[in-house]
Parts: C-alpha cells; sequence; structure tokens
C-alpha cells in the first residue's frame, strides 16, 4: 500500500508538469503534437514485454504479453515515424 | 540482481526526462523534429533496458510482436495520406488501450492471486483501454465515413443501457477485486472486459461526425490513462509519468477544440449534436454581389496585405496545391499573404495546418486565429476558401445565433471579402451566414479549385 501512495505522488507531479510543459506547445503543431503522444502512449510496452518474457509455465500470460507487444509496437513505430514525416513537412520561408 | 535493477531504474528516469524535454521541444517548429527524435532515442533506450530484466527469460514472443508491429506501424505512417491523420490517430489511440488492457490481462493470469488494491486496478485498467480501443474504432469508422454513418446514432432509453452496462461493469469490479483468486474470477474480469467493449461503442456511437475532433483527443488522453492504470499494476513509474503526459496532452486539446466550437465536453460527450439541423429562418437584410474571377484578379491584384481563411472543404477539393501558387504569384506582386487558421479548420486539432505544410506554404505564413484579428482591420482583402460556420460575424452580433459566442475569424472586418463557395448552402450548424450579405462582400461561386486556377492564369496572362 506504501508503494501505491508513492506512486500517486509520482502521478500527480508529472500531471502538473504535462499540463506545464503541453500548454506551450503552439496550435500549429497540434497534430504531430498528438499523433507524438500516440508514440508515448506505446510506452505499455515496457509493461507488455515483460509478460511476453515470461518462462515456461506461463504460456497463456507470455501469449497475452506478446499480443500486446505488437500493439504498443504499433504505437511506438507508427507514431514516432508519421510525426516525424510530419514536422519534416514544416518549412519556414526561405529568404 | 539490485544492481542491474537500480540501473534500469536509471534508464527509466534518462526516458522520461527524454520524454519531457522531446514535448519542450515542440514549443517552436524548428526544434520539433529534434524533439521528437530524441522522444524515440529514450523510448529505444527503455525497450533495450526491459530486455535486460531478469524475469524476460523467453524471446519468441517478443520477438514476433516487435517485428509484426514494426511492419504495420511503418506502413500506417508512410502510406497514410495526411488528410486521414485523424483516422490514423483515432486507430493509434485504440491500439494503446489494446496494448494496456492486454497487459492487465497477462498480469491477472500470471498471477492469480492479487491483493485487493491490486484487483480494483487491473479491473481499472482493463476498463479504461477496453473503452479506449473500441471507442477509438468507432471514431475510426466514423471519420472513415465507413460500417457506421458519421451522423448521431439516436434510439430511446440510450442513455439508461449505457448506465446499466456502467453498473454491471462496477458490480463486477467489486466481484472480481475481492478475491482475485477465485475459480470464477476469470470469467467476471471477461464479461466486464466484453461489457467495457459495449459501452465503448455506447459512448462515441451517439457523437456526430463534426465532433469527432474533440472526441479523437479525448480518446487521446484515455489511452494515456490507461497506460498510466497499467503503470500502477507493474509498478512501474516509467509507464505512470508518460501515461500522465499523453493524458494531459489529450485533456488541453479537448478543452482546445470544446472552446474553439464554444460548447462544453459534457455537451459534446452526451451527444446527439448534429443529428436535426434546426435550419431555422433568420432575416438578413443586404443582397448577394456575385463576381467573375477576372473582377476578382483586380480586388486581388491591387491589394496590399491579403487574407485566407481556409476551410476543410479547401482540403477535400484537394486545392492546397493551387493555393500555394496563387500565393507565389500574390508575393511576386508585392502583397503580403497569410492564412488565417480556425481551430477547427481540419478534422483534428492542428491538421490544416498540417494540410498547408504539406503543400509547402511556409509555417510563418499560418496565423492562429487569436493572432490574425487585432490585424484584420488593416487587411485590404480576406479570402475565404471552403469555411462558412467560422467567419460567421453572427457568433459576435446576434445573440439568438445558435453560433453566438463561438469565437471566428473575424474576416468582415477587412476591407473588401471574397467568398469562395460552391452554392449559398449553410455550413456545418445550418446556419444562414449574414457576411455573404455585407456591402464588403463578394462571392466568387463555383469549385474552389477551378476559381483558384483561374486566378492563378489571370496573374500568369498579365505578366
Amino acid at each position: 500500500m506504501e508503494i501505491l501512495i508513492f506512486l500517486l505522488f509520482i502521478l500527480v507531479l508529472a500531471i502538473f508538469l504535462g499540463f506545464e510543459v503541453i500548454s506551450k506547445v503552439p496550435s500549429l503543431l497540434h497534430t504531430p503534437l498528438m499523433s507524438g503522444s500516440n508514440a508515448i502512449s506505446g510506452i505499455t510496452i515496457v509493461g507488455a514485454l515483460v509478460a511476453a518474457g515470461l518462462g515456461e509455465g506461463e504460456e497463456a500470460a507470455a501469449l497475452i504479453g506478446g499480443v500486446a507487444v505488437a500493439f504498443a509496437t504499433i504505437n511506438v513505430v507508427g507514431g514516432y515515424l508519421v510525426t516525424d514525416r510530419m514536422l519534416n513537412m514544416f518549412k519556414k520561408k526561405d529568404k | 540482481m539490485e544492481d542491474t535493477r537500480t540501473l534500469l531504474d536509471l534508464i527509466y528516469i534518462l526516458s522520461a526526462i527524454t520524454f519531457i524535454l522531446g514535448f519542450k521541444l515542440m514549443s517552436r517548429p524548428a526544434t520539433a523534429r529534434q524533439g521528437n527524435l530524441l522522444s524515440a532515442l529514450g523510448m529505444a533506450a527503455a525497450v533495450v533496458a526491459t530486455l535486460m530484466f531478469p524475469e524476460v527469460v523467453r524471446y519468441t514472443y517478443i520477438l514476433a510482436g516487435l517485428v509484426i508491429g514494426a511492419i504495420i506501424g511503418a506502413l500506417l505512417a508512410y502510406r497514410t495520406p495526411m488528410t486521414s491523420m485523424p483516422q490514423m490517430v483515432g486507430l493509434l489511440n485504440g491500439f494503446g488501450g489494446a496494448a494496456s488492457l492486454l497487459v492487465a490481462w497477462a498480469e491477472f493470469v500470471a498471477r492469480p492471486e492479487q491483493p485487493v488494491y491490486q484487483g480494483v486496478i487491473i479491473w481499472l485498467t482493463v476498463l479504461i483501454g477496453t473503452v479506449t480501443l473500441s471507442g477509438s474504432l468507432v471514431a475510426w469508422a466514423k471519420l472513415e465515413e465507413r460500417y457506421i454513418p458519421t451522423k448521431p446514432v439516436l434510439y430511446p432509453g440510450q442513455r439508461i443501457v449505457s448506465i446499466l452496462v456502467l453498473a454491471a461493469i462496477l458490480v463486477g469490479g467489486i466481484w472480481f477485486a475481492t478475491d482475485t483468486a477465485a475459480p470464477e474470477a476469470m470469467h467476471v474480469l471477461g464479461v466486464v472486459t466484453a461489457l467495457a467493449f459495449a459501452l465503448g461503442i455506447l459512448l462515441v456511437i451517439p457523437i456526430g461526425g463534426a465532433d469527432m475532433p474533440v472526441v479523437i483527443s479525448l480518446l487521446n488522453s484515455y489511452s494515456g490513462i490507461a497506460a498510466c492504470a497499467s503503470g500502477f499494476i507493474i509498478q512501474n513509474k516509467l509507464l505512470i509519468v508518460a501515461g500522465a503526459l499523453v493524458g494531459a496532452s489529450g485533456i488541453i486539446l479537448t478543452l482546445i477544440m470544446c472552446k474553439a466550437m464554444n460548447r462544453s465536453v459534457a455537451n459534446v460527450v452526451l451527444g446527439g449534436f448534429g443529428a436535426d439541423t434546426p435550419g431555422k429562418a433568420q432575416n438578413v437584410a443586404g443582397e448577394i454581389k456575385p463576381i467573375k474571377p477576372d473582377e476578382a484578379y483586380f480586388i486581388l491584384e491591387a491589394a496590399n496585405s491579403v487574407v485566407i481563411v481556409p476551410g476543410y472543404g479547401l482540403a477535400v477539393s484537394q486545392a492546397q496545391h493551387t493555393v500555394r501558387e496563387l500565393m507565389e504569384v500574390m508575393e511576386k506582386n508585392g502583397t503580403e499573404v497569410r492564412f488565417a487558421i480556425h481551430p477547427v479548420a481540419g478534422r483534428m486539432p492542428g491538421h490544416m495546418n498540417v494540410l498547408l505544410a504539406e503543400a509547402n506554404i511556409p509555417y510563418d505564413a499560418l496565423v492562429e486565429m487569436d493572432a490574425i484579428n487585432p490585424t484584420m482591420d488593416t487587411v485590404d482583402v480576406c479570402m475565404i476558401i471552403g469555411a462558412n460556420d467560422v467567419v460567421n460575424p453572427a457568433a459576435l452580433e446576434d445573440r439568438s445565433s445558435p453560433l453566438w459566442g463561438m469565437p471566428i475569424i473575424e474576416a468582415h472586418r477587412a476591407r473588401t471579402v471574397i467568398v469562395m463557395k460552391r452554392s449559398m448552402s449553410k455550413g456545418f450548424a445550418g446556419v444562414e451566414n449574414p457576411l455573404f450579405f455585407r456591402p464588403n462582400t463578394r462571392m466568387l461561386f463555383g469549385d474552389a479549385k477551378a476559381s483558384l486556377q483561374a486566378l492563378v492564369s489571370e496573374f500568369k496572362n498579365s505578366n
């Protein structure tokens, strides 16, 4: 239970930090912001990898973990690549 | 073993720093790309670190998942046209939810005996993850304009059904969490998952296609919250921090979109908007003054400053590149050309900017609504292409208008207004636009792309 309070503490600080940092992103970049956060929400891959890596006797959990790895990887790879593709299109006027 | 654990935790802290710095670098277009790269490196580090966990002993499923996911992700990233970006983001929101709900399931299957508070967190992660998944699939289908009607789907007793489903999910949660090791616990969680899937559909299906930007933003936030919740299950601080950042980002965008549409979040989420267009008959004084492209050319040719207000109609007719051509010939003629972007101009936050950037329009010419309005009095010509409600002065002047209070681009304050429009049809909200009847407004009827092309050739021929 003590760890729960500790984690909640981190959560609250992270939420405030998130609002602070992200409200500074101009509306010009809101679409890449969203696809970029798609990529970051793929962080679940960390949990998925641990589950998918479970050894013998944990067949079912490992299989579910493997599917989770696939979904999270789509987010990570797809999210970062498409964000890069979009940001690459934003050019300043060449003078 | 303790040492490896500490090392991995340190790598996780570095990853969290790169995510935060990545968002920070996104505050300017010049540094945004580096920010994204930095964040991706942090993610790669986190993945590598996790593979070094002592618990990770088998790599078949990991490898299969990584390869399949990477191929699908890369295909989506490179093959999705920019006009379909809302759909792709919607789909990725759903996949994020799916990953979180599966992590919760895997943890429960691997260790069925969990303390009550862990049972609650597993249940919550499954609930949020599944609602995000099915809700996103509905949003995706509505944006694709396939499988599901874009109009709000309403039936009697809708809210009661949703509430009953939610109540059943709550009961299931209590049943499951009190004794996760009970023989029926797995079935209970299975039923909760199925009901949560139904709930996601029930929540999004009554919301109209025009409100999808808000829904997508909200589901974006949910996918972050789901990741965060799964972080509590496996007690991983990086998941909590990253999930909270995404959750915050989604909420911020949701609020911005709601404010731009002059609606409350509750009003959007409860749905039904746009199911029946009111079609109120309003008395608008003045007359319509249609012009031909050559007349429009003379007006533009004499202008020192031109502001273009693009709407989604511009993207639909694929006229972005023609607009850029017009911009180039006008700039050659010594005219300052800027674009005024309303927050709801596209189909997701910031969408119109991406569509114009794709057509090589430099981003310093893209100006936000709040920045352009104070300068509007000094603008010679405001040209409106495929936009309607976002320039409707009734929002400022007519208390009885359904648009009253909505922030608009104040095009009517420019010296001359040229409206490019297919016909005299009404906007999304079904409201008459008095701007079209103003003495300083000229209407250029026809297909936007054809009209723009005609203007470009007028400029080219006269040189």
